[in-house]
């Protein structure tokens, strides 16, 4: 068994201290060891995007990086997205515009359109379409879920 | 998006846009997927993949992978019992049972490269996979055979020695599992009466369903024998049958949960870890959970058939189809049982044809066991039939659409599988495409428009449902079919609906297979459909309980009694002023009139009515690259009743992305030895947002009689036309036909440098050449 190294990494605003094997990915740390299985695994590949958190903000897929490289950063996950009770704007507009069948790849399209948004306060057609050309959804063909962030940035807007 | 409505009744819910009950449970990451389950002790399950495509097994040795630390069970197909080829796995894809375990594990032989000959359950996925690596499997290398005519010649290597086509042992061992002719009129005459016949032959690729979430499950087995199962699927009644099947238990002894399922598409119908992961775990007596990588999908479940065809079409200069002949070749893969049947059950069912033939052929081939894939073996008939009238259409001179109006086939038409059409919405979707200014839209250079119409019977079949009114009057409604798209919705709003409450008010789950009846797989465009009927059944049994509960406590008759928004109100004329009894007034007073209140139904759900429907696609072809963009999409279908609209529409929209990815890139790629080059997304290329449009509908209603809303199954339909769609669109674009999906770039280029060479030799010579492609128009910087 390979030697265990310890990180400390702070997800969705808690701070965590856990030891690892080295070539733990983070995604398997956050599912397996945090119990977070919010972020889903489609390919390991770094293709699908069902993965996808932010890390210190950026969207990342969660298997390209070893929970090792996580040391010291923040990490959000899909299940730190609603605050105070309430659903971020992307999540309740994903849902409220049936942006979602069968749910597998709407954690990381979630964390993939935050990350767009913050980029890209209000984005056109196609910059929604290339922000998430990284996140794979089989059932949808998209159409419903470009909808659903534009209307998430009309709302952050309205903030 | 719009809508084309030919029936104007009012509804509270039906055809309405509620939001989804389990919606905060999706954005959330709340919802538990196959590999989100954990227990106290559990084991990781793993399985060893076969690296030669076709063999015998001559030994496997496990000792060094029992002997490594963490380990706690090795299996291999010698651990299994020996099932009869007599029984059938039910669900999308009937198959033997003995073919189902044997392709769950190998026995004697590999069929497949990527067949699993071994499995592994150890206390960490790393000492599993290690394991893996420890076992020794010595097979003895037979030549392979991947192409579809290969298999079919008589000195192609046996994959079952012992298979005889249609079981005919006076015919020699042949790949040909099975051959199935529908024909009619007479052919002869039919080609006679024709002014013009084209005849072509197809190919399609194989392809895969493309679930986002690989197959999972995790089993639990008790010291009394009692197996509990967590499996994504499409129908846990059907998975927890199978696996008793394989395993040779009763099926009582299994409870299978529903977990959410990430994907399906008709692919997640059968079992492949479900027994290993029970067997292990009844061995260890530890929790055992499986999860397959992206490879392992690719290389070991059931992709759609690739397929050859040949089909030859006449019809007269006026437009009517004269004759169809066809023959049909499809892969079945490692074992019997491809969608052939389906795929001919589709070929021309849009139109009426007086005089056809069409004959199946189903294969095996050195490839994964095909499986279904929404619409079965529908898209790649349609591509041949779809594409071959386009070109009749071009050389008769008429608008395509106005060809498929005037063969459409009707209520009354019969179908080419036997039974007489009732009520079909193919005119309708017609006629809807050529009245949606798509048709009409100018287009610009290297810009193409190509139509296609298709088919899908649609299913039916068994479901239950119980409603159950809560304390506060709101309501709890179990069903059975896991929900894949939003069908727990649907059936609420049905409830809401004949409950006349607000669909919120409903709380919709799945049950497990311990806790309702029997239930069908969420396949075949069946689920709202059927399942809609149960609940109907069990709403309506719940207010004539309710009308009688308001009678017995307002002392009248319950014909005085009547239902309205959600409560038992005296009939208007009859006396007394008693105020109504709503749901949790009812409730409350329940044990004081004859316990809870709840009820029951379970049917099997015949009269499903089929679906058609009708694609219009624009492309953009860049000459210099043979790419192809798809720049405007419209599906018109005929949903009979849409029950939620955005499902249906999102149904459509789905559809018809994965056609276009049919058409436009994906395909399994295997080199000589039929080892799988492109076992993962980067190189399996399946459509992103970015490579796409947005998807317009039109949801047309033409109501199936026989369904209490007019509902018809919509889920598969829309990945029946885009092969041809896009096909014809690419050589409206620039004058190139193509007769093999994928279209990709290099096939694409590849036509159009073969046509400009064609072009020019008939420039040089004397102009015997037939039918010269448009020169392409040089692209413009965009």
């Amino acid at each position: 068994m390979p030697e265990s190294i310890t990180i400390s990494v702070t997800v969705n605003s808690r701070r965590y201290e856990r030891a690892v094997e080295p070539r733990t990915l983070l995604i398997h740390f956050l599912r397996d060891a945090l119990g977070l299985t919010g972020s889903h695994v489609g390919c390991e590949t770094s293709l699908c995007g069902a993965c996808t958190v932010l890390v210190d903000g950026a969207a990342t897929k969660a298997c390209t990086l070893l929970a090792a490289q996580a040391d010291g950063r923040a990490v959000t996950t899909i299940e730190g997205l609603a605050q105070d009770g309430a659903l971020h704007p992307v999540q309740e507009q994903l849902w409220h515009h049936h942006g979602v069948q069968c749910g597998y790849c709407t954690s990381g399209m979630v964390l993939a359109a935050v990350a767009l948004l913050e980029r890209e306060p209000s984005p056109t057609d196609a910059q929604i379409r290339a922000g998430l050309k990284g996140n794979l959804c089989r059932c949808t063909g998209y159409a419903n879920i470009v909808d659903a962030v534009h209307a998430a940035a009309a709302a952050l807007a309205a903030r | 998006m719009s809508e084309t409505t030919t029936d104007n009744t009012n509804f509270r819910w039906i055809g309405k846009r509620p939001v989804r009950h389990d919606g905060v449970d999706k954005v959330t990451g709340r919802a538990q997927y196959g590999a989100d389950f954990t227990l106290p002790g559990m084991l990781y399950g793993k399985a060893l993949r076969s690296d030669c495509a076709h063999g015998i097994i001559k030994s496997i040795d496990t000792s060094a992978a029992r002997a490594l630390d963490g380990v706690k069970d090795v299996i291999t197909g010698a651990d299994l019992p020996e099932v009869s080829s007599e029984g059938q796995i039910e669900g999308e894809a009937p198959a033997s049972v003995r073919d189902t375990a044997h392709n769950v594990i190998a026995r004697r032989k590999v069929h497949y490269h990527g067949h699993t000959v071994a499995a592994v359950a150890a206390t960490s996925p790393s000492v599993a996979e290690e394991a893996l690596k420890l076992i020794k499997v010595e097979i003895e290398a037979l030549p392979v055979v991947l192409d579809v005519m290969e298999a079919c010649s008589p000195d192609a290597p046996l994959i079952e020695e012992h298979q005889h086509t249609n079981g005919d042992t006076g015919s020699p061992p042949s790949n040909i599992a099975s051959t199935n002719t529908f024909e009619d009129g007479d052919l002869e005459k039919g080609f006679e009466a024709a002014d013009v016949i084209v005849e072509h032959e197809f190919d399609s690729g194989t392809v895969h369903q493309g679930y986002i979430e690989t197959h999972a499950c995790m089993a639990e087995a008790k010291e009394n024998g009692e197996i509990t199962l967590w499996v994504s699927s499409q129908g846990h009644f059907s998975i927890r049958d199978a696996t008793a099947q394989v395993l040779a238990i009763e099926p009582s002894r299994i409870k299978a949960i529903a977990a959410e399922i990430g994907g399906g598409f008709g692919g997640k119908t059968t079992v492949y870890l479900e027994p290993l992961a029970v067997l292990m775990a009844q061995r260890t007596g530890q929790p055992v959970k499986m999860v397959m990588s992206r490879d392992e999908v690719f290389r070991g479940t059931g992709p759609a058939p690739g397929s050859h065809t040949r089909i030859r079409m006449g019809a007269t200069s006026d437009g009517r189809i004269t004759a169809v002949d066809c023959d049909l070749w499809f892969e079945a893969g490692g074992y019997p049982g491809s969608a052939v049947g389906a795929a001919m059950m589709a070929l021309i069912a849009p139109y009426e044809v007086q005089n056809f033939r069409i004959v199946g052929y189903d294969v095996l081939v050195n490839k994964p066991k095909s499986h279904a894939y929404r619409a079965p073996g529908a898209p790649n008939a349609a591509h041949a039939s779809e594409v071959v009238i386009d070109e009749i259409c071009e050389q008769i001179g008429m608008d395509p659409l106005e060809f498929r109006l005037k063969n459409a086939a009707k209520k009354g038409t019969k179908a080419p599988y036997g039974p007489v059409f009732p009520e079909i919405g193919m005119v309708e979707t017609v006629q809807a495409a050529i009245d949606h200014p798509h048709y009409q839209a100018p287009l610009g250079a290297n810009q193409g428009r190509g139509v296609a119409s298709g088919f899908w019977m649609n299913g039916g079949g068994d479901a239950t449902a119980h409603l159950s009114v809560l304390p506060d009057g709101k309501v709890t409604l179990v069903t059975g079919r896991p929900d894949i798209g939003g069908s727990r919705a649907g059936h609420a709003m049905v409830a809401a609906e004949e409950l006349q409450i607000d669909v919120d008010d409903v709380r919709p789950s799945i049950g497990d297979t311990d806790s309702i009846g029997y239930n069908g797989v969420t396949g075949g465009s069946s689920t709202a459909y059927s399942a809609a009927v149960a609940v109907y059944e069990a709403a309506h049994k719940l207010i004539a309980d309710a009308k009688r509960r308001a009678a017995e406590i307002w002392e009248v008759k319950a014909d005085d009694v009547e239902w309205r928004d959600g409560a038992a109100h005296l009939k208007a004329g009859v006396n007394g002023t008693e105020a109504p009894l709503s749901l949790a007034d009812l409730a409350g007073k329940a044990s004081q009139t004859g316990g809870p209140l709840a009820a029951d139904a379970a049917v099997n759900a015949k009269g499903a009515a089929p679906a058609l429907g009708t694609h219009i696609c624009d492309v953009e072809v860049d000459p210099d690259t043979g790419k192809v963009d798809v720049i405007r999409y419209t599906v018109v279908q005929d949903a009979g009743r849409a029950l939620h609209k955005s499902y249906v529409e999102g149904q459509m929209q789905g559809g018809a992305v994965q056609g276009i990815g049919w058409a436009l890139n994906e395909e399994y790629l295997f080199d000589d030895n039929g080892v799988m080059e492109n076992a993962g997304f980067l190189d399996y290329r399946m459509p992103v947002a970015l490579d796409l449009p947005m998807i317009d509908t039109v949801v047309v209603e033409v109501p199936n009689p026989r369904h209490p809303y007019g509902i018809r199954g919509v889920g598969e339909n829309a990945i029946v036309q885009p092969l041809a769609a896009v096909a014809n669109a690419i050589y409206d674009a620039v004058g190139v036909r193509l007769y093999e999906v994928p279209m990709s770039p290099p096939k694409v280029l590849k036509a159009l440098q073969d046509a400009k060479a064609t072009r020019n030799v008939a420039a040089n010579g004397n102009g015997a050449a037939a039918q010269p492609a448009r020169e392409p128009e040089p692209v413009t910087a965009r």
